[in-house]
């Protein structure tokens, strides 16, 4: 039945926890837990919170040509990675557009993993594979269903996965990572994260993923670990502007619109598919650009809203949403990119009324260090 | 399972009308707060406005999601719960109670009464919950 929706090997767990069920690109998740968006939200700021993100994709790139393979097809410079790095980056299309945002992994010079939105798993397996040609000496593996992936985000993660593990936390970096155990099982430890917190990410077999997920709450209990579902994990990724598929990156928009310019080298020795494109578009000068704006009088911005300056339709809210830590409604939106500075006042059209809201830097959101 | 006092008279939009005299207390259903999630924001109406039956006359927000609230009885508003402003938290935590929203003197009295029952809103909760 194509119809019926993918379940996660956390999904008994997020029903026997309370959880609110919604289909989510044809995955059943928890949209939120008993505690509720708000309490999810600032027990991951303030605390720690324990996300399923098993519905991810997987893809492994494994043989000689594997990091040509995926510099060719992606922005970012994957001659770059040490073993045991691990970098966010886009494939991109011929036009420049945005097939996905991932994580590259590397394992091992002739080793990578390619972690990809759940949602989209299945159109860039497609496209990775219509790329491989014949020259390329490499084997191309979609290892979805090989993982489940549980994430700790929070102030207070590293303190309890560190009860679980014997493995030297600390010593991983931001955006590095080991192979190791949690709780005995064998698993990818990750220092990544989608919430502007501190954090992990943890790959492991999906056939551990409730022990797993059991001894993280169990770990987490004195510290107050609240799971988390995909409402709170929208309203964090959203206080830290971090770019949502689907939302502020399509097949239709630039890395470079979106702030991506960071992960788009395009003085990387690689050719890679859209990069003349987007040289060019960097060269003309970039005509829209994603912006941060709070509310600045009441109302909430939210997804497909219009977005006017000097009376004039000059953009769509991408993203908005009320800012739990924050406690203030703020959103993304693309703007003409002579407006789309700090201090530019805007008008969202919430449901016919005008509503005032200024342009802010972004993140919104940046933890203490 | 959802808290539907017996006392008070309920639409198929899940709002609720307490009736004394011919003004209507009007807010959310326990159902429909536990629906929307954490409510953040209740956009209201001014008193004196006047509203016909089945017209939307304010949203409420959670973080999440946005519903028009519509009024289930026709008339002018004559008061609204300013509270929500500083606490809309207490639609969800007191629907029934500090979570309502306005009071409408009703140009027919008799629409509340041709509302559901607690017993019939219970019904219609089980057969479209």
């Amino acid at each position: 039945m194509s119809t019926e929706l993918k379940k996660t090997p956390l999904n008994g767990v997020h029903r026997e926890l309370g959880g609110k069920m919604v289909d989510f690109g044809g995955w059943d998740m928890p949209v939120q837990y008993k505690a509720g968006v708000i309490e999810e939200h600032m027990a991951t700021r303030t605390r720690a919170g324990l996300f399923d993100v098993s519905h991810m994709g997987e893809i492994w790139v494994e043989g000689p040509d594997a990091i040509a393979f995926v510099n060719r097809l992606t922005t970012n410079d994957v001659t770059k990675l040490a073993d045991g790095q691990a970098h966010y980056s886009c494939f991109t299309n011929h036009d420049g557009g945005v097939v996905d945002d991932l994580l590259v992994y590397r394992f091992g010079p002739e080793r990578l993993l390619l972690v990809v939105n759940a949602a989209t798993t299945e159109k860039d397996w497609a496209w990775i594979r219509s790329h491989h040609s014949e020259h390329d000496d490499l084997a191309l593996r979609n290892a979805s269903a090989d993982y489940c992936q549980i994430a700790i985000q929070g102030p207070r993660a590293l303190e309890i996965l560190k009860k679980l593990t014997e493995t030297d936390l600390t010593g991983i970096k931001y955006y590095w990572f080991t192979e190791g155990e949690v709780d005995g099982v064998p698993a990818i430890i990750s220092r990544t994260g989608y919430t502007g917190e501190d954090g992990f990410e943890v790959y492991a077999a999906p056939d551990k993923a409730v022990q797993l997920w059991n001894a993280m709450m169990h770990a987490g209990s004195d510290d107050g670990i609240l799971p988390c579902g995909l409402a709170a994990r929208n309203t964090l990724r959203l206080e830290a502007a971090m770019s949502l598929y689907g939302h502020e990156l399509g097949d239709d928009i630039a890395p470079l619109e979106a702030g991506l310019g960071w992960i788009t080298k395009l003085g990387k020795e690689a050719e890679f598919i859209g990069k003349d494109k987007l040289a060019a578009m960097k060269e003309a000068g970039l005509k829209r650009k994603l912006a941060g704006f709070e509310m600045t009088e009441p109302g909430i911005a939210r997804d497909g809203f219009d977005v006017y300056i000097n009376g004039e339709k000059a953009g769509v809210v991408t993203s908005g949403s009320p800012a739990p830590f924050l406690k203030k409604n703020i959103g993304l939106a693309f703007l003409p990119a002579e407006f789309a500075n700090p201090g530019q006042e805007i008008k969202v059209d919430i449901r016919g009324k005008q509503v005032a809201a200024v342009v802010v830097p972004t993140p919104f959101y940046k933890r203490e260090k | 399972m959802s808290n539907i006092p017996e006392n008070l008279r309920y639409s198929k939009d899940h709002e609720w009308v307490s009736v004394e005299g011919d003004v209507a207390t009007i807010g959310i259903t326990d159902y429909a707060q536990s629906s929307l999630g954490d409510v953040v924001y209740v956009d209201f109406p001014r008193a004196g406005d006047k509203f016909a039956t089945h017209e939307a006359f304010g949203s409420v927000e959670s973080v999440k999601a946005v519903s028009e609230i519509f009024t289930p009885v026709g008339g002018e508003v004559v008061e609204v719960n300013e509270g929500l402003n500083d606490a809309p938290e207490s639609v969800n935590n007191d629907p029934y109670g500090d979570g309502w929203m306005v009071k409408v003197k009703m140009d027919n009295p008799g629409e509340a009464d041709a509302m559901m029952s607690s017993a019939e809103y219970e019904e219609y909760l089980s057969s479209n919950g």
